[in-house]
């Protein structure tokens, strides 16, 4: 009898290599982005981002200060004291050379007898030392070849490019109108769903069946049918394009899934509660605030991560009911779309835009993901 | 504390009658309970009470109003839900104060009745807790406590205690007896299918069967002047054997005898017109007794099985003519009996006597009849 409710499967090494490959497979492209949004237009174009993660190691052609200016008297001999690097590099030489045909000839910290030009010493942090004797110390420079290791380097200033500098690149304006269209697209189809949901699954009236049916009719119309006629009413009506017409648009869009989800949530609380609470004399909507809605959390927090995610993430309904030529309301996702345009070969500020669309998603998702789980699984699992 | 009146009662979906015909007067203080086959209605008769179920013909009172239209929440009533029904996001002190805030009751008020009710429950530790962070028991005992508060006219209780074990269930079961005893003047009604708790609950058991009432009455009553083979062979553990044979006598006294050669004698009066009638005699296992060699017996058989359980040992018969096998109960052990021929009888005071599945006591003339249907053809087992 153990064993049975417990026990592993025994393709579970195949379902683990699954997620492991979705995982990376979901991870690559994130990862990517958000490291490349913290990288130079240089770095992006030399090398990949997963190569600056690491320290990068890269060859150099370095020259000494001119012995005719720096130069310092030491006993008989001269010295010139120096780094080769500028202060606050934190570059590692591990090998280096005078000459082009050799460039790795000593390792850092090794003194090199340059013949006629004296002694050479160069250390890992780039400081040198150059002795030697009056004619030997003259004329310019000397040229060190050396091999250094780069350690990783990131700068914020895309992010303060699109972020704080405004003009046309701006996303800071355009993360504001999609906060100003996200949050009321997703309160508003909540708070009627939730209502319409109850009465679906708990209150009695004829043609509720078809009600219902008619709902879930409704899922699988396309919104992509309704975006004239509805524009149409829109500005017949005198809303014309703008918030409020975009509100209203994603709260139709999202009200057929998300009564049917919540109703499908709501009817399978447990009948004995809310009988129970009929006998404690609790009005309807007493029911519905003080033990439905509590008890509904888990799905409409659900929902409400869904409708957030993808009015956030929405083009279409904005371009078709908000965004006009002025440009005051142009949203995120058109905002990139533009960028795309004006800045295509861009990639830093491309990538910057994109990781600022896609973070507040992400914390979204990290912060309510028990939610979404807990919530697409109710009802179907009792 | 109220009254109840049922007149004539009758529940149908559609066309298909589930009740008809249940009259019943509950009076104040006492404890009734339902009990039944599964599918009898019984749970839908406790709904029809408390409101949740439309009442599709007759007239229900409370108190001398008629409450038919009255939403549950105006009847007075409180139920016990079999799965509790407690409010899962709530502490136990706010599932208790629910019903009292939305009748908007003044704080002092409300706590007093908690701090009432909690302590006559033993719930005072557990006031702050929710309910997942509860046993069985303990649930249970809140879902009595949240009717409690409310000082309703009429508890219903629908079969609380089957969720739980069995060693809760009789702590529990004591417990609501217990609690009877403490408000002598408040009218419950208890739907259950465990005799048991009928029987030691219940001021009077109203058996339901086939649509209808199939007894009413005091536990004992029920036990030992059954109306009809159903209430019978409902009442008592294990059923009581039927024995079908001929009236060879008639009088204060009845005189059956059996195929297999035996006769029984019955305290139950026939008259002149029952003479060779086709009757089944009632016998409970545990009102067999062996009869001594050369006595008359009534019955006589061969031992199939038998179930020692030290303080008495069950016998099992072997079937005959396709009936239900006769069962014995018999003081002591008697393991050796098995395989042998045991010839039984019984005291003429516990024989009882059906006629076409009515008892002869509750003919014309006799005891007053309390059941409201005959379709009463439902198995028992």
């Amino acid at each position: 009898m153990d064993n049975i409710a417990g026990s592993k499967s025994s393709l579970g090494w195949a379902v683990q290599i699954s997620v492991v490959l979705l995982v990376v497979l979901w991870l690559f492209p994130t990862v990517g982005l958000f490291v490349s949004s913290f990288r130079t237009a240089d770095q992006i174009s030399s090398s990949g981002w997963w190569a600056a993660l690491f320290p990068a190691e890269q060859s150099e052609v370095l020259r000494t200060a001119d012995p005719d200016d720096e130069r310092q008297p030491d006993g008989d001999m001269f010295v010139v004291a120096g780094n080769l690097f500028p202060e606050d590099s934190e570059k590692t030489i591990s090998t280096w050379g005078t000459s082009a045909r050799d460039v790795a000839a000593y390792t850092a910290g090794d003194t090199a007898d340059l013949g006629d030009d004296g002694m050479l010493t160069v250390n890992a942090d780039g400081s040198y030392v150059w002795r030697g004797s009056d004619d030997a110390l003259s004329g310019r420079g000397e040229r060190v070849f050396v091999t250094a290791t780069a350690p990783p380097e990131f700068t914020m200033e895309n992010y303060e490019n699109i972020l704080f500098r405004g003009g046309t690149d701006d996303m800071a304006k355009a993360f504001f109108n999609t906060l100003t269209v996200t949050i009321p697209a997703t309160i508003i189809p909540i708070v009627i769903a939730a209502f319409a949901a109850y009465a679906l699954a708990w209150m009695d009236f004829p043609g509720r069946a078809l009600l219902i049916a008619a709902v879930v009719a409704l899922l699988v119309v396309p919104l992509q049918l309704a975006l004239i006629p509805l524009l149409r009413l829109h500005l017949g009506i005198g809303i014309g394009k703008g918030y409020l017409g975009t509100w209203l648009a994603h709260t139709g869009f999202g009200l057929p899934l998300a009564v049917y989800l919540l109703r499908n949530y709501m009817v399978g609380l447990p009948r004995d509660i809310i009988e129970n609470a009929k006998v404690d004399g609790a009005t309807d909507f007493q029911i519905f605030t003080k033990i439905i809605l509590p008890l509904s959390f888990p799905a409409l927090a659900s929902f409400a991560i869904f409708q957030f995610l993808w009015t956030w993430n929405d083009l279409l309904v904005a371009k078709v009911f908000l965004i006009d030529a002025t440009g005051e309301t142009t949203v995120m996702t058109n905002q990139i779309v533009e960028l795309l345009g004006t800045r295509g070969g861009n990639w830093e500020i491309l990538a910057t835009a994109a990781f600022v669309s896609i973070a507040v998603p992400l914390v979204v998702f990290f912060t309510m993901q028990r939610f979404l789980v807990r919530g697409l699984l109710a009802g179907s699992v009792k | 504390m109220a009254d109840l009146l049922l007149t004539d009662v009758a529940k149908s979906y559609g066309s298909v009658d589930v009740l008809k015909h249940i009259n019943l007067d509950i009076k104040k203080g006492e404890l009734i309970v339902f009990v039944g086959p599964s599918g009898c209605g019984k749970s839908t008769l406790l709904r029809m009470i408390a409101g949740l179920e439309k009442i599709t013909g007759g007239e229900l009172q409370i108190d001398g109003m008629v409450v038919n239209d009255v939403p549950p929440a105006q009847r007075g009533i409180a139920m016990v839900f079999q799965s509790y029904a407690l409010y899962p996001h709530m502490t136990v002190r706010d599932n208790m104060a629910f019903a009292l805030k939305i009748a908007k009751k003044s704080p002092e008020e409300i706590d007093a009745a908690i701090a009432k009710a909690a302590r006559i429950l033993q719930l005072e530790p557990y006031l702050d807790r929710l309910p997942k962070a509860l046993s069985g028991g303990q649930r249970q005992r809140v879902a009595i406590g949240r009717s409690i508060v409310r000082d309703p006219k009429v508890y219903l209780f629908d079969e609380p205690l089957s969720n739980l074990d069995a060693a809760l269930r009789v702590a529990t079961r004591i417990e609501i007896a217990q609690l009877k005893e403490a408000m002598p003047d408040s009218t419950m009604i208890y739907v259950t299918h465990d005799q048991v708790e009928a029987m030691t609950l219940a001021t009077r058991i109203v058996v339901l069967a086939g649509g209808g009432i199939a007894q009413v009455g005091s536990p004992l009553t029920l036990y030992e002047k059954p109306e009809n083979e159903f209430v019978a062979q409902f009442i008592g553990s294990p059923a009581m054997n039927l024995l079908p044979g001929k009236i060879t006598g008639t009088g204060q006294q009845t005189t059956v005898s059996f195929e297999g050669g035996g006769t029984a004698i019955s305290n139950y009066p026939s008259n002149d017109a029952d003479m060779g009638a086709q009757v089944n005699v009632g016998v409970r296992p545990e009102d067999f007794v062996e009869a001594g060699e050369g006595q008359p017996y009534a019955f006589e058989g061969t031992v199939d099985i038998t179930e020692a359980l030290g303080e008495v040992t069950l016998l099992y018969f072997e079937k005959q003519n396709d009936a239900d096998p006769v069962i014995g109960k018999l003081a002591g052990i008697h393991s050796d009996l098995r395989g042998n021929k045991v010839r039984l009888t019984a005291d003429p005071g516990k024989v009882h006597v059906f006629r076409d599945g009515e008892s002869l006591l509750y003919r014309q003339g006799g005891l007053e009849k309390t059941a409201t249907t005959t379709n009463l053809n439902v198995s028992v087992h």
